[in-house]
Order: C-alpha cells, then sequence, then structure tokens
C-alpha cells in the first residue's frame, strides 16, 4: 500500500539498525534546545523517552493521569525483562530472541522491528543495571537469569515478582534527574483530550487537569504517546483502573491508524470474577503454571456438586479429574503458551464443566507438587515417606518458598487457602498486542506523531511472549526514539516555537471543551461504570478468547446501540471546571464505546486463527488454530473516516525474509 | 536530640554509681557493724570541690540538659504543624511502646522530678557554695563547718529521704524515667545511625535492660535510705 | 453486611472539611474496600450526589495510588496491605468506619480523600536517583554485587511511595520513605557514589516540604504495606552525619 511506508532500511537484517543509524539525519545540540516533545504517559516507554530526550538536550513536556510518574501501570509487571545476554552460555543471541518473539508472535510482525528490538535488549539490561535498578543475582555477584514460557534459554532477568515496578522507578529516576535540572517539566493528573495538527503535522496536543478541571493548549515539535494499551475496552482485566484508550483513539481520529486492534493476550492465570461488584482481575504469575495441575471435573454432576458447595474438590478420586491440558497436549502439558491454556479453559467451561458459582473458573492444583517435594525432601532428610503428615508439610514448605507471596495473595483476595483447596483461575484481558500503526521509525501516520510500548502494534504480532512487554517500552523510549526522532524533526530546527495562538489550538479545545460538556448535559439516569461493564461484557462475550463471525455481527450492532444509549441516558454528576472523576471515566468510556466496535471489525475481517486472535471458523480437527498465510500474512491499519461505523482498511504487507513461516505445535 | 541523650545517658549511669556508693556505705554501716564508711561522701566532695568537675564538667552538663530539653519543646513544635489538621479519628498506627509515643510526657515529668531533686540538693550546695559560705545537714543549722566537713553529704542524702512523700515521688518519677530510657536508649543509636544489622537486637536489649536497671538502682537507692538509713 | 460509613469530605484544600456519614447496605464480604467504595458511590450518582473522589489504579497492591485513613489506620487494620487488597470480610456487618485522607502539611487535600504528594516527586528529583545517562552505562555483569547487598538494595527498593509512612507518624515525618530510596542507592557501587551529596539534597528538600522530624516510633514501618524496615532510617542518619562532617 501506498500510503503505510514501512521506512524499514534495506540490506541484511542484522545491519539494518545500525545503517540506519548511521545514515539518519541529526539535530545539533544548539537547534535541539529550541525544539519542543511532548510525551503522553509517564511508564516505562514514557519516561525512559523523556529522559533519555531531554539528556539530549530537547525540552520536554511530560502529563500522565496519576499523581505521580511512579505509579504508571508499567509498575505491575510481575515477571520479568528478556535480554539476549547469553551470560547462562546457553546458545542465546539476538538471533534466537528475534526468532522466539517473531515465532511466539504468531508471524503478524514486523522481522525488522523485532530484530532491532533483540539487538538492544542488552543495552536496556546495562542501563538498569547502572541506573541502580537491584536485579536478582547469583551468590558470586553476577545477574542472575530465568526461564520463560515458550522459549529454550534462560534470558529473563527479574526482580523477584516486581521486575516491572524495579524498572519503571529506574525510569523514573532518570525522568526525575531531568526535571531537576528543567529540561523536563511534568504535568501530573492531566489527560489528553486531542492531538492538534497544524498542516497535517502533530503539533501539541489539549490536556485537561483533572485536579482543577482546567482544559489547556500546549505546542510542540513532536508529539510521543506512550499512554499504554487499550485492555480496560473489557471493563474487568489486569489493566489499571485509569489505564485508557483515549490518547490513541483520539490520535486515530485526528488520523494515526490504528493497527491490528483485535490482537489482545488473554492470561490464563487470573483471579476469576466473584461477583457484579467486581472491579478488576489479578494475575498470578505465569511461573504457578510450572508445579500447579491445571484441571476440571470429568463428569458434570461433579461440576454442579461442587458449584453447589455439595462437593470439595479435594474429595473428588483422581478417576474422576480431567486434566484437560495434559489430556490435549502431552507434549506440552500445563506448559502450553498463554493463548492455547485460555482457549482450553473456556472450552472446558462453555462445555459445562466450571468450578465456581458462575461456572467460569477451573481448578490450578498444588497437591500433587506438594506431595512431590514432601516426598523429595522426607528423602533427603531420611524420614518415612509414610508419614503423611511430616511429607506434606514439608512439601508445603517447599511450595511455600518458591510462591509464597503469590499464595498469600491468592487468599487475601479469595480467602481460600491454596495449600489445601486447589486454586480457582480463569482467563483475564492482560495485554493488547494491536495499538497505533507506526513505522520503522515508530511515528504514525500523522507525521510528528510518535507510538512508544504497548501503545504501538509493531513487535509483538498476534501474541506477546512473556517477558517480552518491559524489553520493548524500554527499548523503544532509550534506545530507538532518540535516534529515529532525529529524522524527522531535522526539518523543524528553523520553525521556532509552536504558539498556540494558532486557531488550530482554539479550535480543539472549543471541540474538547464541548464533548466533555455534552456528556454532562445528557443528565440521563445511568452511571458510567454501568455502560463500561455492559460493554465489556460484549466484547469479552465476542471478541475475547474465542471469536466468530456471528458473534462479532451481533456485537458490533449491540455496541452501536450501547453507544447511543450512553449518549441519551448516561449521568455525569458534578462540573467541567472541577475534579470530576465521574467525567474522566465518560470521557474515556466515550472512547471505549467506539475502539470496542473497531475491534470487532478487525476481528471479523481476519478470516483466519493466529495468535491471541482465535476465530471458531478456523480451526483444525482437534480445535486448534488455523491460519491463513497465503491470505493474512498483512498487518490491518484502520483509518477513521469520521464515523466510527465505517472505518476504511488499509494493509501493511508483512515480508518475511529471514523466518519460515510454521505451525505452531504443542502436542 | 540523640547526642544530647546519649550524654545524659553517660550522666546517669556515673550518677547512679555514685548514688550506689552511699547504699554501699548505708549496708556496712547498718549491717557489717563498720564505724564509718565514707565511700559516697569522698566521692562526693572530690565530684563537688574538684574544678574540673566544678567548672568544666558541670556547666557542660548544664548545657546539656538545656539543649535536649529546649529542642524537645522545638521538635515538638515542629512535628506538630507538620499536620495542622489532626486525624478527627484517633491516630491507632502501630508503634514500638507507648513510651516512644509520649516521650513529652515521660520527659516533662523527669523535668518536674528534677525541680524537687534540685531543690533538695542542688540549689542548697550552689548556694551554700558560692553565696552563703554555710552549710547545713537536716534541719540544723548552716555553718561554715558544716562547709568544709568532708563527711556531710552522706548525712543530708539519708536526712532528705526520710520523707515518704519525696521517696514516693522519687521512685514514680524513676518509673517514668525508665519509660523515658527505654525509647531514648534505643533511638539515641537509630538517630546516630549506629543502629544495623546484627547491632539492631543488641542495642534493643541493651535499651531494655539499661531503661530498667537504672532507674531500679536510683529507685534502690532512694529506699535504702528510707527504710534502712 | 450493613455498614455506616463515616466519611471526609472537602471541597478543594482552601475549604474545611467535615465527617459526613453514610450507610451502606449491599456490601458482600468479597469485595475490595475500594469496591465497597465504589458501590457507594455508584449508588451516590444513581441519588444525583456527587460520588466521593479517592485515589486508586492498579487495585493490585503495588502503585501506591490508593490511601485512606481507616479507622485510624493507614491502608485499614491488616498489615503489609493496601487499601485495594483489603476486603470486607476484615469488617464485620453493623461496623461504622472511619475514613479520611493522609494528613500532612506535605500533602494538601484536593478534594475528600485525594491529597496531593507531589512532595515525594521533589525529594527524588533533589537527588534519588544514580547520574547516568542514556548509553553510557557498562556491561550490566562489569561490577559484581553480593547478593545479599542486591537484596536488601530490593527491599528498600520495594517502596512503593504511598505515604503511609508520612500518614501513619505522629509527626508525619516522611524518613522512611527518603531513607529507603537513600539505603537503596547506598547499597549499591552504582549509587554509593553520589551518597554523600544525595543525602544531603534529599533531606534538605524533605524538610523544605514541611514533614515532621523522626523520633523513632516505628509506626512508619510498622504501617507500611510493603514493611520497608526501620535499618534505612538508621542508614540514612549515619550518611547524613557523615556528610554533615565532611560533605565530600
Amino acid at each position: 500500500m501506498a500510503d503505510l511506508i514501512s521506512n524499514v532500511p534495506d540490506g541484511p537484517l542484522a545491519d539494518k539498525w545500525t545503517k540506519h543509524k548511521n545514515t539518519i539525519r541529526l539535530v545539533n545540540p544548539a537547534n535541539k534546545r529550541n525544539i519542543d516533545i511532548i510525551v503522553i504517559g509517564s511508564g516505562l516507554a514514557g519516561a525512559s523517552a523523556a529522559a533519555s530526550l531531554a539528556e539530549l538536550g530537547y525540552n520536554i513536556k511530560c502529563f500522565f493521569f496519576q499523581d505521580s510518574p511512579r505509579r504508571a501501570h508499567s509498575i505491575a509487571a510481575q515477571g520479568g525483562i528478556n535480554a539476549a545476554k547469553n551470560y547462562q552460555n546457553d546458545g542465546d543471541s539476538i538471533y534466537r530472541l528475534f526468532y522466539d518473539t517473531i515465532k511466539g508472535g504468531d508471524y503478524r510482525s514486523r522481522e525488522a522491528n523485532v530484530y532491532r528490538l533483540a539487538e538492544v535488549s542488552a543495552n536496556i539490561i546495562d542501563q538498569c543495571v547502572a541506573q541502580g535498578v537491584p536485579f536478582a543475582r547469583e551468590y558470586g555477584g553476577t545477574l542472575a537469569n530465568r526461564s520463560f514460557g515458550g522459549v529454550q534459554v534462560s534470558r529473563t532477568f527479574y526482580a523477584r515478582g516486581q521486575t516491572g515496578q524495579q524498572l519503571l522507578l529506574g525510569a523514573y529516576s532518570a525522568l526525575s534527574r531531568q526535571v531537576a535540572v528543567g529540561k523536563v517539566k511534568m504535568y501530573n493528573r492531566h489527560e489528553l483530550l486531542d492531538i492538534v495538527k497544524i498542516d497535517g503535522k502533530a503539533r501539541g496536543v489539549v490536556v485537561r487537569n483533572n485536579a482543577t478541571g482546567e482544559i489547556a493548549s500546549h505546542g510542540a515539535h513532536a508529539v510521543l504517546l506512550c499512554n499504554g494499551g487499550y485492555g480496560n475496552v473489557f471493563f474487568l482485566s489486569t489493566n489499571a483502573m485509569g489505564s485508557n484508550a483515549t490518547a490513541s483513539w483520539r490520535a486515530h481520529k485526528r488520523g494515526a491508524f490504528f493497527a491490528n486492534p483485535s490482537f489482545t493476550q488473554i492470561h490464563p492465570t487470573c483471579i476469576p470474577v466473584s461477583g457484579d461488584y467486581q472491579s478488576k482481575l489479578t494475575l498470578m504469575s505465569e511461573s504457578l503454571r510450572n508445579d500447579g495441575r491445571i484441571w476440571v471435573p470429568l463428569h458434570k454432576e461433579d461440576s454442579i456438586a461442587i458449584r453447589e458447595g455439595r462437593l470439595k474438590p479435594t474429595e473428588l478420586s483422581e478417576e474422576r479429574r480431567d486434566y484437560y491440558l495434559e489430556r490435549r497436549y502431552p507434549a506440552f502439558g500445563n506448559l502450553v503458551p498463554r493463548d492455547v491454556a485460555s482457549r482450553a479453559a473456556k472450552e472446558r467451561c462453555d462445555a459445562g464443566f466450571g468450578v465456581n458459582k458462575t461456572g467460569q473458573a477451573v481448578f490450578l492444583d498444588f497437591a500433587s507438587a506438594i506431595e512431590r517435594y514432601g516426598e523429595e525432601q522426607a528423602n533427603i532428610k531420611g524420614i518415612s515417606i509414610k508419614d503423611r503428615e511430616a511429607v506434606m508439610q514439608m512439601g508445603r514448605e517447599v511450595v511455600s518458598a518458591k510462591y509464597g507471596n503469590l499464595f498469600q495473595m491468592y487468599e487475601q483476595i479469595t480467602a481460600d487457602n491454596p495449600y489445601e483447596t486447589p486454586m480457582k483461575i480463569f482467563p483475564a484481558v492482560h495485554y493488547t498486542m494491536g495499538g497505533l500503526w507506526v513505522d520503522y521509525n515508530l511515528m504514525t501516520t500523522v507525521p510528528g506523531l510518535f507510538a512508544l510500548g504497548e501503545a504501538n502494534f509493531s513487535d509483538h504480532g498476534a501474541n506477546r511472549l512473556g517477558a517480552s512487554a518491559l524489553m520493548q517500552g524500554l527499548a523503544d523510549g532509550y534506545f530507538v526514539i532518540p535516534y529515529t526522532i532525529g529524522e524527522y524533526l531535522a526539518d523543524d530546527i528553523r520553525t521556532g516555537p509552536i504558539s498556540t495562538d494558532h486557531d488550530a489550538f482554539k479550535a480543539a479545545e472549543i471541540e474538547a471543551r464541548g464533548h466533555l460538556s455534552s456528556l454532562i448535559n445528557i443528565k440521563g439516569s445511568v452511571p458510567v461504570d454501568d455502560f463500561h461493564r455492559k460493554l465489556g461484557k460484549f466484547i469479552w462475550e465476542y471478541c475475547g478468547m474465542a471469536r466468530n463471525e456471528k458473534g462479532l455481527k451481533y456485537a458490533i450492532k449491540e455496541v452501536r446501540s450501547l453507544r447511543a444509549e450512553f449518549y441519551e441516558d448516561v449521568r455525569v454528576p458534578g462540573k467541567l471546571d472541577e475534579l470530576n472523576t465521574e467525567l474522566e471515566k465518560a470521557s474515556r468510556v466515550s472512547d471505549f464505546l467506539e475502539l470496542g466496535e473497531l475491534m470487532c471489525n478487525d476481528a471479523l475481517n481476519r478470516n483466519e486463527s493466529c495468535g491471541g486472535h482465535f476465530r471458531d471458523e478456523y480451526q483444525t480437527p482437534e480445535g486448534e488454530a488455523l491460519r491463513n498465510d497465503k491470505d493474512y500474512t498483512f498487518v490491518s491499519a484502520w483509518e477513521y473516516t469520521g464515523q466510527p461505523e465505517k472505518p476504511k482498511h488499509h494493509k501493511e504487507e508483512l515480508v518475511f525474509d529471514n523466518v519460515e513461516l510454521k505451525t505452531r505445535s504443542y502436542k | 536530640m540523640a547526642f544530647s541523650g546519649l550524654f545524659l545517658i553517660v550522666f546517669l549511669t556515673q550518677h547512679m554509681l555514685i548514688n550506689m556508693l552511699s547504699v554501699i556505705d548505708s549496708l556496712r554501716l547498718n549491717f557489717f557493724g563498720v564505724e564509718e564508711s565514707n565511700l559516697f561522701n569522698e566521692v562526693a566532695y572530690f565530684m563537688g570541690n574538684n574544678p574540673l568537675v566544678q567548672f568544666g564538667l558541670q556547666p557542660v552538663l548544664i548545657a546539656g540538659f538545656m539543649i535536649h530539653m529546649v529542642m524537645a519543646f522545638v521538635l515538638q513544635a515542629k512535628n506538630y504543624a507538620a499536620r495542622p489538621d489532626r486525624y478527627q479519628y484517633a491516630n491507632k498506627a502501630r508503634a514500638y511502646s507507648w513510651a516512644s509515643m509520649n516521650m513529652l510526657i515521660t520527659g516533662g515529668v523527669v523535668i518536674g522530678f528534677l525541680g524537687l531533686h534540685f531543690y533538695d540538693f542542688w540549689i542548697p550546695e550552689l548556694k551554700a557554695k558560692y553565696v552563703t559560705g554555710k552549710a547545713h545537714i537536716g534541719d540544723g543549722p548552716a555553718t561554715e563547718e558544716i562547709l568544709a566537713d568532708v563527711n556531710r553529704f552522706y548525712p543530708e542524702l539519708v536526712h532528705r529521704m526520710k520523707y515518704p512523700w519525696r521517696v514516693a515521688i522519687y521512685c514514680g518519677s524513676f518509673v517514668l524515667l525508665g519509660l523515658h530510657l527505654n525509647h531514648g536508649f534505643q533511638s539515641s543509636f537509630q538517630t546516630t545511625g549506629v543502629s544495623q544489622g546484627k547491632y539492631i537486637p543488641l542495642i534493643k536489649k541493651a535499651g531494655i535492660t539499661f531503661s530498667i536497671v537504672v532507674p531500679f538502682l536510683f529507685t534502690v537507692v532512694a529506699l535504702v535510705h528510707f527504710f534502712i538509713s | 453486611m450493613k455498614l455506616t460509613l463515616h466519611i471526609w469530605r472537602q471541597r478543594d484544600s482552601e475549604t474545611k472539611g467535615e465527617m459526613v456519614q453514610y450507610i451502606v447496605d449491599d456490601v458482600s464480604e468479597h469485595m475490595s474496600f475500594l469496591e465497597m467504595m465504589d458501590v457507594l458511590n455508584d449508588n451516590l450518582v444513581k441519588k444525583g450526589e456527587e460520588p466521593i473522589a479517592f485515589d486508586h489504579d492498579c487495585r493490585e497492591g503495588i502503585c501506591g495510588m490508593c490511601s485512606m485513613v481507616i479507622n485510624g489506620q493507614p491502608h485499614g487494620p491488616q498489615k503489609g496491605v493496601t487499601t485495594c487488597q483489603l476486603h470486607m470480610r476484615s469488617f464485620n456487618d453493623g461496623d461504622s468506619i472511619y475514613i479520611e485522607p493522609f494528613r500532612a502539611k506535605g500533602f494538601p487535600v484536593v478534594r475528600d480523600l485525594i491529597v496531593d504528594r507531589s512532595a515525594f516527586d521533589r525529594i527524588i528529583q533533589a537527588g534519588g536517583y544514580v547520574s547516568v545517562g542514556t548509553g553510557s552505562a557498562p556491561d550490566g555483569n562489569a561490577i559484581p554485587i553480593k547478593k545479599e547487598e542486591a537484596d536488601e538494595a530490593f527491599n528498600a527498593a520495594t517502596c512503593i511511595g504511598c505515604a503511609a509512612c508520612v500518614a501513619s507518624c505522629k509527626n508525619a515525618s516522611a524518613m522512611l520513605f527518603v531513607s529507603a530510596k537513600i539505603a537503596q542507592l547506598d547499597r549499591l557501587p552504582q549509587g554509593k557514589v553520589e551518597s554523600k551529596e544525595r543525602v544531603s539534597k534529599m533531606i534538605a528538600q524533605m524538610d523544605e516540604e514541611g514533614f515532621g522530624n523522626c523520633t523513632n516510633t516505628g509506626a512508619c514501618s510498622a504501617e507500611c504495606p510493603k514493611e520497608i524496615s526501620l535499618e534505612n532510617i538508621a542508614r540514612m542518619n549515619r550518611l547524613h552525619l557523615k556528610s554533615t562532617i565532611s560533605p565530600t
């Protein structure tokens, strides 16, 4: 497509980035001082980009909706960050990391971007260590690694179960240093309302100060969107309550194409929904599947008995249990990738085997692990394994040492003791691979508007591997954008400051204010959350773990009528020009209501199953995903046409010169 | 606070040790049939007449007290100002101990006690030495001879400790002093940064021991003279 | 469950606030505390009243955004958890619950239970970082770090910056927060280089923000949802003393 130029440099894959860096245009230090950049979001991508660009000399303004940049949702990432350091001498390399990521993404990502990601991954670790990030270490003082789902090497660096927190605090400290020298100005509790374009280029933003309600414009030579993913379309997700798609969506409405919106990742091990009041879902680390066995009762009557509390799961004999992952995927068992595990759980629950009150949960059972470890310990300590109580006690101790904090968190939330009774888990929305379409320089289809981290679509294809999100956020911010932005800004050294007196700013402000006051003036009867919950249910049901044509068409219809209802009957109390949490939510939900439809449209358009996108119509006789490389090896990029009902479809064909497209099999 | 506190802890220790001599004196005089025992008198005389102690250490001690006291009030004022709007519902935060939350109360009681203590011993001593040139023992007349008497301190101490109300106030104050020390001791080490790793349990234990033993021995002094001497 | 809530309502930092009583009677013991607040707000919105403003975001105990002093304790009665992880089963049917904002001079009230904690950001900006530019880092394994030191640094670094330490301290002191960052960086060779300078600058900023002094009551650590150790404060004090005696 002529309108989607990826700007991937020529030459062999391994040389592209180096060559690009060597030939890219630069902005000299004196000129950098005259250039302003706006960064939206202060997570891994936003904080690292703002800090790195400020170090180079650009003037940065950073906007984020939380009260402190340290609270961005990157902080909640648990597992780790991948890097092709090969410290373990286990054969890891840039190529292997690249290959695993491409394959994990089910061959729906751009080769050159993924290779670059793998290439800079090692620098990220060095950078973070230098910032004082306390990564886990071996007794010899060197950095420790662990291995993660879907790969055969140990390349994941971690800081206990709080890697995201530590990396974000590292980026936050770099950012704070630049704030101190005056190169970055922080705007907390600010939310983007619109992107302002002048002569087709992104030249600033309209923002609302959520603490005061004040709406203001800020001009800049470039705008970076680092606002994260859109998982909260589903209402219930592992995202933070405030995570939203507003910046991406408003940019989309101003001309940025939205790529692969239907590629969402459903994480298999989360704590199930317990009631209608539920506000969010909590992830239980993927690592639990190393020792936990997933099962449901083999007979429906047992499931019903468990649901009604007449039967305890521990009372059910082995023959009456169905370890369905071990049954279906003997080679990988409980360790199949996230998308596969999630779908299998859904299949069992849909068939009526679910084990909690709502029928939407499966068991994750540690009894056999406790027994196994206990017997191991008994042998080591020379205690008779006939002393079952002692064996189980020692087993519990081993399991506690490995997963103690997760077990505690589980008990905290559910009041069930997972040492005594199996955990109940269910898949939940976790990450969105889709996002704003960007070229190799991370620029969207709007010149001067860039998207970094989860907000863009570029690196994870249709499914993201564990420990790759942190890597991408920091790669984009620390090591990609500082170079690639020069290519665009080199033309702007003579532009001078961008004044917000321009009519475009005034018009955008009026429009933004108008939208918000219209929400307040509806004065209906239904709280915002009710609409959000309903939207989430539709999208989860019809555009979640499995999709089909009929369901998607139905969902599109329902989302449209929900949207109409929203604009007729939503109740937003309070005023525009003051702190108003309901208004903030209403504004975000108004965008989700449009994005939700686009997700369904995208899912409907893609007549294949790949990664997190599973279409019922396209599966093998055994119920596995059936990819269609012949017709769908492309990125779908959607253009906003003025009406959310009529998005325009564009394609970026994906070219694979360096890897062979294969079917993923875990049998 | 910490440095002046630590200094006062040192002072308190030596004060207690010297006082213990009077207990030894009393025991020797009353139970071991010793005719004369002037351990306490000798040291007290030395402390009262050595120019280094009088003009070197004493002013330092006074300064130490003053700093400790003034800073306590300054700190309290600052800390109070750090939360201009108080909680409506009482602060129920878990803390170390009652003592740690109420240093001003325990400290205040100790100051009050010091008033009495000064009235009993220090002020008459200063008056005798630097104003009138005459000292007295108990309710007897003040004379220059008494002032010159090396052994006048013990009888005066015994005399003061014969009033039950005074002994009661002394003993009660020692309990609060104990509480003050209970927090103050380990707090000083925390503030000066000594508390770390393996020293922490050690300091905690030492603090508890000190805060019990020292006030207890002071109490012993008062009670011994009340009941025995 | 039926609960009587007494909640602090305050328009903004200029206006005087007061405790207002609310009754919620459709509370399930499985709800989190914030979900109970959601239910209350939902009821208020339906009645046409303004909902209670409170800070919250991740709802899994890591972002540090949620606050609230519940019955006199920051983050409520349970040890080692944030408000968002507190569940209603910690309360009984018929209970009265008092909910107030974190109170300190350094944290002006924005609205109801929301306070402005940007003082913490300014303290970090004063020196809570290692002065290293992007791209100039040596190999991650170039400087070996003892596992124990790395682990201790990590323990200090788990601070979520929620400010419960300030809220619980009778002096509204921020020492635990400040010391956690100082101790983390001081334990690592990368950060140690700037320790003395960092400690002076951060403490100066902390004082400027109007926080109280530490009298070692230990409430901060006892109420800290991440159970950050008081040892960090001792370490900071030691460094501060050193840097006062010899600033370079």
